[in-house]
């Protein structure tokens, strides 16, 4: 589990969160939403440590993560992955080798162990035979799979995603949506994504943070998304017709 | 202000670089590729560039030697004179800021790009010391690069001086050996050293701390090749007043 307490970040004199306070959950999937300059990536970059916040704190089961030493941080860092909008795969390298790059890093196994484990997760994606391919060569989902077996191949606590389904198509989209949340039940372990899709957000959102001005306006989950009275969230949520007739479906229980 | 922010901050980033070190099987691979990459993949250019200014040195000392009181072997002076101690260190070296410089910068900066550093610091990877440590040690072969640039250089001003018919090849040879003083080589290497060093950091750091999106890569390349050729021409001329005077 991961809390947030009073988390505060500021660039200069422009403070882009204002005092978050929230959880995320362990074995479910956690989404951030909010409109564009929310805060969403700024959020997550502080709980991924790559900003620190200027006030508060971040705890990983119950330890803050400013409070640990450098060789603490630094085991933490390896519990956590994380899957890039762009999938942030290494070019000048193969498909094989970019996810067995933090067995590689971190690990003593030896080459066909940690090929054996590559070939697991990657069927676990469902990817095969682009082992020695490179990433541009292959499709921005399949990239984007690529990046979730990366993310996972060394046995995460915590799972990251920066909206893993953005550029995508809608069938595609919902196919990584639904592997995340396997993954996150398979594994138990504490998934938070950053997300602007609305379908992901009433497909998997089991707890969801809603952020607007860098605070935190609204917490809970799908369900209980549909009968918010939370007027922004509302208009954020259902501001395209389909989903406002879907909203309206679900309140009259059809 | 904002001079002395980049200052500061690019030593804050040599400090990062020489942090907790990658794990030693993974950056000797690194080290091999860049070597590769920096210098082998260099070697052409700096030949073929050596031996055609190496020439070009020869003909105008020639044309400009008319009194029959000044000995031939006076060019072949002049030309290693010239190529020991200015051009191979100096103007290779900032040759080599287009080349290897862009590289660098334009790689790291590409990476930033594409999150590929963010991936590497959320990992717990030192992403400086991953990227720009394996930078420094390959350019510590630089000063074989510019050996090789001085001999062909050298090369290059016997043939034009010879079969261009300007000088005799025994007069050629005598001038070379003429007043050789070895201390001028072992400037020439100290100031190749500082020059790798150079060549590697301030490229390396427009890449690493860029902003931005495609098109701000080409112009950090630009912005970096500028500074690198810029603290080359004022690190030559503080080395050269230690050193010679």
């Amino acid at each position: 589990m991961i809390e947030v307490k009073n988390l505060h970040k500021s660039f200069g004199e422009d403070e882009i969160l204002k005092g978050i306070d929230t959880e995320f959950y362990q074995g479910k999937t956690n989404l951030i939403i909010g409109q564009s300059g929310a805060g969403k990536t700024v959020f997550l970059k502080c709980l991924l440590g790559l900003f620190k916040p200027t006030e508060g704190a971040i705890e990983y089961n119950g330890k803050a993560y400013s409070s640990l030493d450098n060789e603490k941080q630094l085991e933490l860092r390896t519990e956590m992955g994380m899957v890039f909008q762009g999938g942030a795969l290494f070019d000048s390298m193969t498909i094989a080798e970019n996810v067995m790059f933090p067995l590689r890093m971190f690990t003593k196994q030896k080459k066909a162990e940690m090929m054996d484990r590559v070939e697991e997760v990657l069927t676990r994606v469902d990817l095969q035979n682009v082992n020695h391919k490179f990433p541009s060569e292959i499709s921005g989902g399949m990239q984007k799979r690529v990046a979730i077996a990366r993310a996972i191949v060394n046995k995460p606590k915590y799972l990251f995603c920066d909206e893993p389904n953005s550029g995508l198509d809608p069938k595609t989209a919902i196919l990584i949506d639904n592997l995340i949340q396997e993954i996150t039940k398979e594994n138990d372990i504490t998934t938070v994504i950053n997300t602007h899709d609305m379908n992901s957000v009433l497909e998997i959102g089991e707890n969801i943070v809603y952020l607007k001005d860098g605070n935190l306006e609204w917490n809970g989950s799908k369900d209980e998304i549909y009968r918010t009275d939370n007027k922004s969230l509302a208009d954020f949520v259902y501001s395209s017709n389909l989903f406002k007739k879907v909203r309206e479906a679900q309140l009259k229980g059809l | 202000m904002k001079y002395l922010h980049d200052i500061g901050e690019y030593f804050i980033m040599l400090k990062k670089v020489f942090g907790r070190m990658t794990k030693t099987s993974v950056m000797r691979g690194l080290i091999f590729k860049e070597i590769d990459d920096l210098i082998i993949s260099s070697l052409g250019i700096v030949v073929f560039i050596s031996f055609f200014i190496g020439g070009v040195v020869t003909i105008q000392t020639a044309l400009n030697l008319n009194n029959p009181l000044i000995p031939k072997s006076l060019i072949a002076f002049t030309a290693r004179q010239s190529i020991i101690l200015e051009f191979s260190p100096t103007f290779i070296s900032i040759i080599m800021a287009g080349k290897v410089g862009s590289n660098i910068t334009s790689s790291i900066g590409t990476m930033r790009v594409m999150e590929q550093i963010d991936a590497l610091e959320v990992m717990g990877i030192n992403s400086a010391n991953y990227l720009i440590f394996p930078k420094i040690i390959a350019m510590l072969f630089y000063p074989f690069v510019i050996a090789i640039s001085m001999f062909m250089g050298i090369v290059g001003a016997y043939l034009a001086g010879v079969l261009g018919g300007f000088v005799a090849g025994e007069q050629f040879l005598n001038g070379l050996q003429n007043d050789f003083i070895s201390f001028h080589l072992v400037y020439a290497f100290i100031k190749t050293f500082f020059f790798a060093l150079i060549l590697a950091t301030i490229p390396a750091y427009h890449g690493y701390y860029m902003k931005g999106g495609a098109l701000e890569v080409g112009k950090a390349s630009t912005t970096a090749f500028v500074w690198t050729s810029v603290v080359l021409i004022i690190a030559n001329y503080l080395l050269t007043q230690l050193l010679l005077s």
